[in-house]
């Protein structure tokens, strides 16, 4: 194998993670490189508007997505299972080449409730331990809301975040949030405007007695140029931002926020459609001496750096660590090992309702990825969990993202699948419903049997075990699904539908159908050595000079969604490396 | 057509040059007096920085340094003229290769008349007819960089213009017609600042090698100064004082901005003039910059009495449904744009200008805006040629010249298909 001369730092994975840190270590002097599998991808070139919304190449042929082909995992409920490989994806989505999830999501930003960070201390304290369900593995993260805060501030002016402010330093402020932390500043940029939908469902629920406001949105409210100088565009509402990539220049994304100063970096190199099969350890296994990646020919090359940044998508990061002999995989039978413990996703519900066509015409096409009214009522403990048994919770709203033609069919339960009737059915419905794929936006916490290890029989591309999937729900998330589901449906009826149909979780985990791509946990951040991957400054426990970043770090899953907390992460984590770990390389917690 | 003016133009080279033979012979190679004296000091820094700045202000870079990654001034870029190919020579001190054994006088000599160290002629792909307008000290102060640099080794083959053309003793005939050997000299009925722009646009910058209209020979066209020129395959905008197609309607800090970033309130550069930005104008001291803009901003425009077409037209009809739908998303519908990412179209003069090549251009290939340190966005605009055919691009951009109180001529679909196969072959696109 040929050994490529030495660099400072090598980042495994372009997306937002990879970008942040790709950025901030070559502004503090060092040669970088990053290593995407997946292609460049450029706006005006790879998915300018005159394509980009292309539902079918995009939404329905997964044209940004990673093919399984290249590396897919296995999947079962539970330990008594068979896994079998996923040879399409379902539940969630992958994002491949440059800019990661970071090109195809929907831009809705939200931090965690402070009381996340603290998850076990403060349910403990509020409740008492035998309050929490036996198997639940919740934790505390090892870091504060109040020390991320900052970073927060940070990611949401690198892209623009749209919003309205609900708590400005301890100040409650109208119309935004009442329940989030303070922050210590308002959004840079002014919560885009709601369309017909989402203003009635705020309507309802302040009738009700909630406490709506928009959600905090990365598609822009207005033009934006942030603290690097780039520019974005004002969002124009084509609603094709979730699967797709924005051709208007107007949602945050790598592409739209860093890479532009991020490629003129002196000391910046990137190598594209090249794969890292694994980090590689000096004999003691203590310390990484670099990366081996795999190019296009099928030709294996060393990287040798002083620091390795595992900044790949959740599952990923787990599975590098698995596959370079990084820490102890997991062992639910033995409880033993930390490396795959605490993986989660989310427990996404909705509901449909049906207006009267005479009356309520939506136009749901025109929407953004991040638009709509929401609450947060029925989030996090922002409710008195005691009666409700059950822990966790969610934030809801009226957040119809598009009203793309082949998927946004909303028809009455009952109605044919096809043919005449369903033609009619979706004919009437189209324009007079709300159809919210994720209306509640529900946690997931963490489980002694919902863990990630290796395969014993299905092998990758390279003759590796595959990655195995073991997950489902408990009785804690199909409770708290159904008490939030009632919830929203009842502002769905508030609003004047004359059918509302509701969808809360049920069942086993179904790795068909998509809930968000929200991958969590795996190599998990904690105060620690015993029950994390990672210390709070997301520095392998193991490997001092291996930092592992994003929301694999998550020790459970949040009702929101996860981007948000991921670049305050990433930079709460620069600035460590940045002011600690290079004055004094090692372990920045001692264990 | 290119052939064909090829042909005329090779023509017209070789009966000049006989008639130049004579002149030729008694031509004094060098200039004597006070100004064959050397100011050149490679050991002095403020020496070589003054030259370093003058070298960014004159854009040696942009043709002297081979793109993607070439080593500085090595030369071998190709450089496209209206009469073919030309490569780039080596100007690092290379001895062999490069300039490494020229005097300050073989410089001089050719930057101010055309003439290489070995008495052959340069083509005036290298500007010299502006070059000429220099002072001695500016020539010597970036002679005196040039020698700092790492010389490089590197043989280059700048004789690749297909016969007749290749006999440079026709480039003497050319100089005759058009060039005029001489010294910047101030205007005293202007400022100081009118004057170093003067200075800057007629000399160092060599604005008129673009932006002057040209004759078949390539020669400045008398009297039209900056009004404007087709070059590369780009249309390089009138630059004057005009209301509607020049500069009359920018204030002497919107062109500065431009100039420094790339951008401004109205404009993105793309194509050769985003090089430009980035290789010399954005680095470039801002009071360099006004003077620029106050000089060109004083230069008379063109009345060329053009008349809107009418908005009931069926060509602007089709263009403002064609507009609602590809453009209006980024352009916005009143073609107001939005600062930094999407150039405003409504009163803007590049889409004004009396030949259409930029627009339907980048209507066709899409372009890249310049990124540069203040400005760093470098968004971009995606290429229609697939999804537009010649009568819809046509429709487009005459509706674009002719909406919301703009004015220029329509645009036929015959122009956009020819200009669709000359971009489609052209072999050195500036991107």
């Amino acid at each position: 194998m040929r050994k490529l001369p030495h660099k400072d730092v090598a980042i495994i994975g372009l997306g937002w993670t990879g970008s942040i840190m790709a950025h901030g270590l070559s502004e503090a002097g060092l040669d970088v490189i990053a290593f995407e599998r997946g292609p460049w991808r450029d706006t005006a070139q790879d998915f300018p508007p005159t394509y980009a919304p292309d539902e079918y190449r995009y939404r329905v042929r997964h044209e940004l997505f990673l093919r399984p082909a290249q590396m897919t995992f296995t999947f079962r409920n539970n330990p008594s299972q068979t896994a079998l490989p996923i040879r399409d994806w379902g539940a969630f989505m992958l994002g491949n080449g440059v800019g990661g999830g970071g090109l195809h999501w929907n831009a809705e930003m939200w931090r965690f409730e402070p009381s996340q960070f603290m998850l076990k201390t403060h349910l403990t304290e509020r409740y008492g331990a035998k309050f929490i369900p036996a198997g639940m593995t919740i934790q505390d993260w090892g870091v504060t809301y109040d020390e991320l805060e900052p970073h927060y501030d940070r990611f949401e002016y690198l892209c623009g975040t749209a919003g309205t402010a609900g708590n400005l330093r301890g100040a409650i402020q109208p119309g935004g949030n009442p329940f989030e932390g303070p922050r210590s500043r308002p959004y840079p940029t002014p919560a885009q405007k709601q369309p017909f939908n989402a203003t009635l469902f705020a309507k309802a629920a302040r009738e009700m007695g909630h406490q709506p406001f928009p959600q905090p949105s990365g598609n822009m409210s207005q033009p934006y140029t942030n603290p690097l100088g780039v520019t974005l565009g004002p969002c124009t509402f084509c609603g094709y931002c979730e699967w797709f990539g924005c051709g208007n220049y107007s949602k945050a994304s790598p592409q739209t926020t860093i890479l532009p100063v991020l490629v003129k970096q002196p000391g910046f190199t990137a190598r594209d459609n090249c794969e890292v099969l694994r980090i590689v350890l000096d004999a003691g296994g203590k310390r990484a001496t670099g990366v081996v990646f795999v190019d296009t020919d099928g030709e294996e090359w060393e990287q040798p750096a002083d620091l390795v940044l595992c900044c790949a998508f959740t599952p990923f990061n787990v599975q590098l660590l698995m596959l370079s002999g990084v820490g102890e995989i997991y062992d639910p039978a033995a409880k033993r090992g930390n490396v795959g413990r605490n993986f989660t996703h989310q427990t996404v519900s909705t509901a449909t309702a049906f207006f009267d066509p005479a009356t309520h015409r939506f136009n749901p096409f025109v929407a953004s990825g991040a638009i709509g009214m929401c609450i947060d009522d029925f989030n996090g403990d922002n409710f008195d969990h005691g009666p409700l048994g059950f822990v966790g919770g969610g934030y809801m709203g009226q957040v119809q993202t598009n009203g793309r033609p082949i998927e946004t069919t909303p028809v009455p339960a009952g109605t044919p699948t096809w043919g005449a009737k369903w033609k009619a059915a979706v004919k009437q419905n189209y324009n007079s419903s709300v159809y919210s794929g994720s209306g509640v936006h529900g946690s997931f916490y963490s489980y002694d049997d919902v863990f990630l290890d290796l395969d014993p029989t299905y092998k990758d591309r390279f003759g590796r075990p595959l990655m195995r999937m073991t997950i489902d729900f408990h009785e804690n998330e199909h409770k708290m699904s159904a008490f939030l589901t009632d919830r929203y449906a009842e502002i769905l009826r508030a609003m004047g539908a004359t059918r509302v149909d509701k969808l809360p979780r049920t069942g086993h985990y179904d790795v068909t159908d998509y809930q968000t791509s929200h991958l969590c946990g795996g190599a998990v951040m904690g105060a620690e050595p015993s029950t994390s991957v990672v210390n709070r400054y997301q520095q392998s426990w193991d490997v001092p000079n291996l930092f592992v970043i994003g929301a694999s770090s998550f020790p459970q899953n949040a009702g929101y969604n996860p981007t948000t907390t991921v670049g305050a992460l990433t930079y709460w984590t620069l600035d460590a490396i940045v002011n600690q770990y290079l004055k004094a390389p090692g372990p920045l917690v001692q264990a | 057509m290119r052939k064909l003016l090829l042909g005329t133009a090779a023509f017209v080279l070789l009966g000049a040059g006989a008639l130049a033979a004579a002149y030729v012979a008694t031509d004094p190679k060098l200039p004597s007096g006070p100004q064959a004296e050397s100011h050149g000091d490679a050991q002095s820094f403020s020496e070589v920085e003054y030259g370093r700045t003058m070298l960014t202000v004159a854009d040696c870079a942009a043709c002297h340094t081979a793109k993607d990654g070439g080593e500085p001034f090595a030369g071998g870029r190709p450089i496209e003229t209206p009469f073919g190919v030309i490569v780039s020579s080596n100007i690092t001190p290379d001895r062999e290769t490069g300039i490494g054994t020229w005097t300050d006088e073989d410089f001089a000599d050719a930057l101010w008349h055309g003439f290489g160290k070995d008495g052959h002629q340069i083509y005036p792909a290298m500007p010299y007819p502006y070059y000429t307008h220099m002072t001695r000290r500016d020539v010597d102060a970036i002679h005196s960089y040039l020698k700092t640099l790492k010389p490089v080794h590197k043989q280059v083959v700048s004789d690749t213009l297909p016969f007749p053309l290749n006999i440079r003793l026709g480039m003497r005939a050319w100089n005759l017609l058009y060039f005029r050997d001489g010294r910047f000299a101030p205007d005293p009925a202007h400022d100081d600042v009118y004057n170093r722009g003067a200075y800057l646009v007629t000399g160092p910058e060599h604005c008129g090698a673009c932006h002057t209209p040209k004759t078949v020979l390539g020669g400045d066209e008398a009297g039209k100064l900056y009004q404007g020129n087709v070059i590369q395959g780009w249309t390089a905008p009138n630059i004057t004082g005009d209301r509607r197609r020049g500069l009359g309607s920018w204030s002497i800090e919107d062109v500065v901005e431009y100039l420094k970033t790339g951008h401004n309130r109205q404009a993105a550069s793309s194509g050769p003039m985003a090089e430009e930005v980035g290789l010399s104008s954005s680095r470039m001291k801002d009071e360099e910059l006004r003077a620029i803009a106050v000089y060109l901003k004083a230069q008379p425009g063109q009345d060329d009495g053009a008349a809107p077409v009418p908005a009931s037209d069926p060509a602007m009809r089709a263009g403002a449904a064609i507009y609602a739908d590809s453009c209006a998303s980024c352009h916005r519908g009143d073609g107001s744009g939005v600062r930094g990412l999407f150039p405003t179209l409504a009163g803007a003069p590049v889409v004004q200008q009396l030949d259409p090549t930029s627009l339907i251009r980048v209507v066709l290939q899409g372009a890249r805006s310049a990124a540069t340190p203040s400005a760093p966005t470098g968004a971009a605009m995606p290429s229609y040629d697939w999804r537009l055919d010649d009568a819809q691009v046509a429709a487009v951009v005459t509706y674009i010249r002719n909406a919301w109180g703009n004015q220029a001529p329509a645009v036929e679909a015959g122009t956009v298909a020819k200009s669709r196969r000359a971009f489609a072959e052209q072999a050195h696109p500036v991107e």
